[in-house]
């Protein structure tokens, strides 16, 4: 067995966990003193900060928040394929967190957290702790790079980026087209399902395409998708490739990437040898790493059980987990991300007051996804509670778009708009 | 003048806004307010849209449940929005309803 780096401080965040964090949390200082009733939230994505603006919001500022981010800034996953097709740029979809700190009063901790006790009830940075009433987990997905031989986080920052978490890598990716010259393929592999945004894969071969065809008409596109067909929107796929880029997507389903070959950019596939001259491979995904380190992961090694109620985890009272590192029957999404940070935190405001949480909550999923510069598809859909089941099942009656348009890219320019600043502002 | 113009309708805001979070407390209850959070992604914080799709904050009740209902049926065609409306009760558009109307637009 060989460990990267990253695993390695991993394991040895995990050991300070075990064998010197009790003692840390009694010598160390506490970073923000609790005076009252709080709530620690790890992850200030679509939805740890929508957790930290509801929680204010709706307990009209009774509950203290603190909310811990390790990047400086706000960087919307959603729509950045766009930045590959040239129709935004990464600052287009970067804000801050002012508004969290300034208007709700939000405790802002940059950092990150390298140790969660959930009998004391304490989480360890670099420069202290901070104790919570409940901890809210949203850290969003890490990469498995182990499963593909010859890649390591190191490699995708430097070489071959997976741009599967908005910002440096996206613009990394944005560059290596850029430089690609005309007749060149640019290889898309996909991991298998659950992985962050099902129909993201495919949006993105439609964006590099739409680069493509304005400026080197002559390269194509080859997705490797590790699943046994389209994952998502199908149909509206297939016509914007068929329809809208000729001759230039290719698509090869059961095609799972086993190893890179990264100086001669060779992808190998169960069945056959790739070469492309962009290679872009999105890795295998897991719960963030911060649920390992709060011992929250139980499902496959990778994902995290919740009560759907209250998104309480199923290991540990008082650990909350919202979005991609739930383990459900649910896109992995920014807005089922917000969507279920908002249930999450109408149960801890009940649950604070000796109450019980709604019994019956209903969450909804809006997903669009830009086939060129200005048209969209969409697949929407209500989740309801299933008691019996415990589990959250898609209502009858959602669905995708007839056929994409204009006026979807425009609905889904302001869907962006909206949900950035129901999350933000 | 204009000072005391702007003080009045400081003034009437204010009691505008009080009145408007009492009466959110007394007919709007939490179950109504969280199935209604899931619609601010596209409509925005408590139906404040910033854009594009309609605000739904102080929208008229029977507005709100026909247009939903139509939705529902097909009566009114829609790009997105028959997707949602299928997936609530008639009794959800009441509550969803409720919600909207008591929040300022």
């Amino acid at each position: 067995m060989s460990l990267d780096r990253r695993d390695f401080l991993k394991l040895t965040a995990a050991g300070i966990a075990v064998s010197v964090f009790p003692g840390c949390a009694t010598s160390a200082s506490e970073i923000v003193k609790k005076k009252g009733q709080r709530v620690v939230i790890v992850g200030g994505g679509f939805g740890g900060a929508t957790a930290a603006k509801y929680i204010r919001m709706w307990s009209e500022n009774k509950i203290e928040v603190v909310l811990i981010e390790r990047n400086p800034t706000f960087i919307s996953c959603p729509m950045s394929n766009t930045v590959l097709g040239g129709s935004r740029t990464i600052a287009d979809l970067t804000q801050n967190y002012d508004t969290l700190k300034n208007k709700y009063g939000i405790e802002l901790v940059r950092g990150e957290v390298t140790a969660v006790d959930p009998q004391k009830q304490t989480v360890m940075l670099a420069d202290g702790y901070l104790s919570y009433d409940r901890l809210i987990i949203a850290p969003g997905v890490d990469f498995m790079f182990d499963r593909i031989e010859g890649l390591s986080a190191e490699v995708a920052g430097e070489r071959i980026p997976h741009a599967w978490k908005a910002g440096a890598q996206t613009t990394l990716l944005r560059k290596q087209l850029e430089s690609m010259a005309d007749g060149g393929v640019f290889a898309i592999s996909i991991p298998k399902a659950p992985y962050r945004c099902p129909p993201g894969p495919y949006e993105r071969a439609c964006q590099v395409a739409f680069y493509l065809k304005n400026n080197k008409p002559k390269s194509k596109v080859l997705i490797l998708d590790a699943n046994p067909d389209i994952v998502s929107k199908k149909g509206l796929f297939t016509a914007a490739w068929n329809e809208l880029y000729p001759g230039m997507v290719e698509y090869r389903a059961d095609a799972e990437v086993k190893q890179v070959n990264v100086a001669a950019k060779m992808i190998k596939t169960e069945f056959e040898d790739v070469k492309a001259d962009v290679l872009n491979i999105i890795p295998p995904m897991k719960a963030g790493a911060v649920a390992n380190l709060a011992g929250v992961v139980n499902v496959d090694n990778r994902w995290c059980a919740v009560d759907f109620l209250s998104y309480e985890s199923k290991v540990h009272k008082n650990i909350h987990v919202i979005g991609d590192s739930v383990s459900a029957a649910l896109p992995k999404s920014g807005h089922l991300a917000s969507s279920q940070a908002k249930v999450c935190v109408a149960a801890i405001i009940e649950l604070m007051q000796g109450r019980q949480p709604d019994t019956n909550p209903a969450i909804a999923n809006t997903c669009y996804s830009m086939v060129s510069n200005n048209e969209a598809v969409h697949v929407a859909h209500v989740y309801r509670y299933n008691a019996e089941k415990q589990a959250m099942i898609a209502a009858d009656g959602g669905g995708v778009s007839g056929k994409r348009s204009e006026g979807e890219g425009i609905l889904a320019n302001y869907w962006l708009k909206n949900i950035l600043a129901d999350v933000l502002l | 003048m204009k000072l005391i113009q702007s003080q009045t309708r400081n003034i009437v805001c204010a009691i505008g806004l009080s009145l408007f979070s009492v009466a959110v407390h007394a007919a709007v209850d939490a179950h109504s307010r969280n199935l209604a959070a899931s619609c601010a992604a596209c409509h925005g914080t408590n139906g404040q849209s910033v854009g594009g799709a309609p605000a739904l904050a102080g929208m008229d009740k029977a507005l709100f449940v026909n247009q939903m209902k139509d939705f529902k049926s097909g009566a009114r065609p829609a790009t997105v929005m028959h997707h949602h409306a299928k997936g609530y009760s008639d009794e959800e558009f009441e509550k969803l309803a409720d919600f909207f109307a008591a929040q300022s637009r």
